[in-house]
């Protein structure tokens, strides 16, 4: 390099300083945390040995777990490709009226917490349902609720998950060219014949990747196996990490990080196998054109529609009438009528409960900072992936993905790995605090709030970034004054996004949380547990309609988002 | 203002050589254009003045100031220049005075100074009952006047233009072409306008460079470019040349010298020293030849097409003894022949395209 004038070298500083703190910061957030669940697994406690290994793989409860891991994700998968697969063809191949309001109906379930969604099935049925009280059809008393049961982690961890099979699939069908359909049709083939030969053949990676997703997703779960595994003493592999952790102590760390090796060995292996399944072929689609006019159904219209809709109420409004009425009695057990109805466990949970104050107090401003502080990351970052094409921060952006794709309690190991002793220099201690909680989030969901960012950098003319760069101002200005309005509806979308991951998630703070840092999740999760229903119902109904007003109110920008970055926006 | 001296410059993208040794001096105070088809790597060279891309090789100074070479990389934010761009760029979450103030803003300008010049720019551009609106409302004339405005205000040396007429209907694009020319007679800044079109580069440039492949192929003014292409590809692309083969009979004499095409012999314009040669190439323009007068010499050719252009006809004729050349020409209202009838054509002017030119002579 020859010389430089001051202002050319301070420019190269600021860009390659920020460069660089980004690199560190994702490194930090992704890599670290992995790498420090891998030197556990291999050297417990900081030494070589296979002490910890030889005895997880010797415990019956390892490969008891394991198998239940593995046949409840497979087959709660094939149940919601099934069930998502078909909507998916349903309500983006025909001309079904109000499909914006069904997708956002069908899409509702995996906003709202897995937990929650099991206890408002678990209050659906069982001898004590308040709903099946009120129309007199309740099973006798001392029956076992039917939900407690493989079978019934199977039905919920398909219906939680049947959207995303869906949303891949409609995304993948709404870029095929419909040239591809009409020329299938000219060619004398029934509309059911070129679904069968054109349209699955090639909506084969979009439908891998929603079944691969939907397979992790369900491995590791750990809502719905813990509200109707626990009480049965049905565990699989996140819920028996979660035992072993809350009974014996951080004395076990080296084995609760085998076994989350584990499951991320079996996570990664289903994303291995979805790279192998379409690898054999070529899928790419050389035309591209507007999307394909719908299928009439003509006189099947109405039938469908009307099928699609009961799906919807059945497997949305029902259980969580079950869960407002479990809400509104005063004890677990005492029918639901005029006289009986209370508010008093809202009163309760919102003004009374201690712990339950703090975990609104507590889950909002944990989700929110993260939410905040994923997004002033995700801005610049955003931009030297995009317009820079920063090679280092491709590699990055995989890495990103990392703590997203693997299952929550690998992560939250992890987390605890490295904060259980206070952080060298500092000699801060993070653990049994809110911060390690924040550290989870950040990592954990760096990622949802990277995608939409990276969107909007797409559609945005990067002229106009050149022209304030023409006008004199450097990257910090122009990042300020400049780039950061133009992708702001797009990182709103990914903030939102965290927002309400976060806000409704159990996984990771399960394992992390402390008296005083205590989530939402944790204290459903610590009522029901504790028998208290009717307290656990009341405040999952306040966090699904935060939930549901929060996605809602995003029809208030939508015009400014890029296409696709809500899951339940056209 | 500056001068721009562009020195065998090189940029490669993979082992596309998308500009190949391009040297060019623009004069301060200049109004060059840089014409050429796309790909031809005039946006390519706008970008290498601009620095948003880093030269491979040769270099770049704007004034006496070395602003990129392979060794050397100005950022654009340090380079002091002014670019109006083909998407007009303006930022919509700005008023139009935000957007023509920002430089200013960021050159650490203050109101007063800061407000009396963005209204006398916008002033200048006839937008100023507009500053409080946002560019989303306005027209395509509007935008690429608050571009200009915005693009003017800091008073720079220098000035790109990248295609800036290429969004605008027909109408609006000759009263902006008025508008850039007036601009430039009036602040004298050294203006580089790239352009596919050679009807604007011609009007508007004191020299046009003619750009192909990421080579340049001639630089001169309008008028020269015209009259005396440098070689085959320019002629074919300025004014729709057509170019023939023909034999060289005399040596040159006041700029002229006598030639066989066709069949025919003709005196066209040639440089002085072009030898005398069988293997020469002339370019011929539609209003280079015409239907011959009675008792004019003139070659045989059977009327192919006629197309009217209002006023006149483009007529296109294959000359009785060369089936593979098609000869177009302007005829007067009425049309002298159908299709299908053998008239005789004259050649009165003509230019022999040099054998090898070096640019700087051309220039």
């Amino acid at each position: 390099m020859s010389l430089a004038d001051p202002a050319t070298l301070r420019t190269r500083v600021e860009e390659t300083g920020l460069l660089w703190g980004l690199v560190g910061l994702v490194a930090l957030l992704s890599l670290l945390p992995i790498g420090r669940l891998i030197v556990e697994g291999l050297a417990p406690g900081g030494q070589l040995s296979a002490t910890a290994l030889g005895k997880v793989m010797a415990s019956p409860a390892t490969w008891t777990a394991t198998w239940n891991s593995l046949t409840t994700a497979i087959a709660g998968t094939i149940l919601a490709t099934l069930i998502g697969g078909t909507v998916a063809l349903l309500a983006t191949l025909t001309d079904i009226r109000a499909r914006n309001a069904f997708t956002f109906c069908f899409v509702l379930p995996l906003m709202i917490a897995p937990q929650v969604t099991a206890l408002a099935w678990l209050q659906l049925f069982g001898p004590s349902s308040t709903l099946l009280k009120l129309i007199g059809m309740a099973p006798p008393l001392g029956s076992r609720n039917p939900l407690y049961s493989r079978e019934g982690i199977i039905l919920l961890l398909g219906l939680q998950y049947a959207p995303l099979v869906f949303l891949t699939l409609r995304a993948g069908l709404r870029a095929l060219p419909k040239e591809l359909i009409e020329a299938g049709l000219a060619a004398g083939a029934s509309p059911l014949t070129v679904l069968r030969t054109v349209v699955l053949p090639l909506m084969t990676p979009p439908l891998v990747a929603g079944i691969a997703l939907c397979f992790v997703s369900s491995l590791g779960n750990f809502g719905i196996p813990a509200f109707l595994g626990i009480p049965g003493n049905f565990l699989v592999l996140p819920t028996l990490i979660y035992q072993r952790l809350a009974g014996l102590g951080p004395g076990v760390l080296s084995e609760v990080a085998i076994l989350s090796l584990l499951i991320g060995l079996i996570a990664m292996a289903g994303i291995l196998l979805q790279d192998l399944m379409l690898r054999r072929r070529d899928f790419r689609i050389t035309t591209t054109s507007s999307a394909a006019r719908p299928f009439e159904l003509g006189r099947w219209r109405r039938p469908v529609e009307l099928g699609l809709w009961a799906f919807a109420i059945l497997v949305l409004a029902m259980p969580f009438l079950g869960l407002l009425s479990t809400s509104l009695i005063p004890a677990f057990g005492v029918p639901l009528n005029a006289r009986t109805a209370t508010l008093a466990n809202y009163a309760y949970v919102l003004f009374e409960h201690a712990a339950s104050k703090r975990a609104f107090v507590n889950s909002f401003l944990m989700s929110a900072g993260a939410a905040t502080l994923i997004v002033l990351i995700c801005v610049p970052l955003g931009y030297f992936i995009v317009w820079k094409k920063s090679r280092a921060l491709r590699l990055l952006n995989l890495a990103a993905e990392l703590p997203y794709a693997m299952p929550g309690v690998v992560l939250a190991i992890a987390a605890i790995l490295l904060f259980l002793k206070p952080l060298p220099v500092l000699n801060v201690s993070l653990y049994n605090t809110i911060w390690i909680i924040v550290f989870a989030y950040l990592a954990r969901f760096l990622v949802l709030g990277l995608r939409p960012v990276i969107s909007g950098y797409l559609q945005i003319d990067r002229t106009l970034e050149e022209a304030a760069q023409i006008a004199g101002a450097g990257l910090p200005r122009r990042l300020v004054t400049i780039i950061f309005p133009l992708v702001a509806p797009a990182a709103v979308a990914g903030a939102l996004l965290v927002f309400l991951t976060a806000f409704n998630e159990l996984t990771v703070s399960a394992l992390l949380w402390s008296s005083g840092a205590e989530t939402l999740g944790v204290v459903v999760f610590s009522f029901e547990q504790g028998g208290d229903s009717t307290y656990a119902s009341a405040l999952a109904a306040v966090t699904v309609v935060v939930t549901v007003g929060l996605m809602a109110s995003t029809t208030l920008f939508a015009q400014r988002l890029p296409q696709g970055v809500l899951p339940w926006r056209d | 203002m500056a001068r721009l001296t562009i020195d065998r410059a090189q940029k490669r993208f993979g082992s596309y050589l998308a500009l190949d040794d391009v040297s060019i001096a623009v004069e301060d105070g200049e109004f060059l254009a840089v014409l050429g088809p796309s790909g031809c790597g005039k946006t390519t060279l706008l970008r290498q003045i601009a620095g948003f891309d880093k030269l491979d090789g040769g270099q770049i100074r704007i004034g006496d100031r070395l602003v990129s070479s392979a060794q050397t990389h100005i950022p654009p934010e340090h380079r002091k220049l002014g670019i109006v761009f083909q998407s007009y760029a303006l930022w919509p979450h700005m008023t139009v005075a935000e957007n023509v103030a920002y430089g200013l803003t960021v050159a650490g300008v203050r109101d007063p100074e800061r407000g009396k010049r963005v209204a006398a720019a916008l002033d200048l551009v006839g937008l100023n009952g507009f500053a409080e609106r946002r560019p989303g409302l306005l027209s395509g004339g509007q935008r690429q006047r608050v571009a200009l405005a915005r693009c003017l205000v800091t008073e720079p040396s220098l000035v790109l233009l990248d295609e800036p007429l290429a969004n605008l209907d027909v109408h609006l694009r000759a009263s902006m072409e008025e508008e850039f020319a007036r601009f430039h007679e009036r602040t004298g800044t050294t203006m580089v306008y790239i352009t596919h079109d050679q009807a604007e580069a011609m009007a508007l440039a004191d020299r046009i460079a003619v750009m192909d492949r990421g080579r340049l192929l001639q630089l001169a003014t309008p008028s020269l470019l015209y009259r005396e292409p440098a070689n085959v590809t320019v002629a074919g692309f300025i004014g729709e040349g057509m170019v023939l083969p023909a034999t060289v009979l005399s040596a040159p004499q006041a700029g002229h010298c006598k030639v066989s095409v066709l069949g025919v012999e003709a005196v066209v314009r040639c440089r002085p020293d072009q030898a005398v040669t069988g293997q020469a190439k002339l370019c011929l323009r539609a209003r280079d030849i015409g239907i011959a007068a009675t008792g004019q010499d003139g070659l045989s050719a059977t009327v192919e097409r006629l197309s009217y252009q209002g006023g006149f006809f483009r007529m296109e004729a294959r000359p009785a003894n060369n089936q593979d050349v098609v000869l177009h020409l302007d005829a007067a209202e009425p049309a002298p022949a159908q299709a299908g009838e053998a008239i005789r054509i004259a050649i009165t002017d003509g230019w022999i395209i040099p054998e090898s030119i070096s640019l700087d002579k051309a220039a």
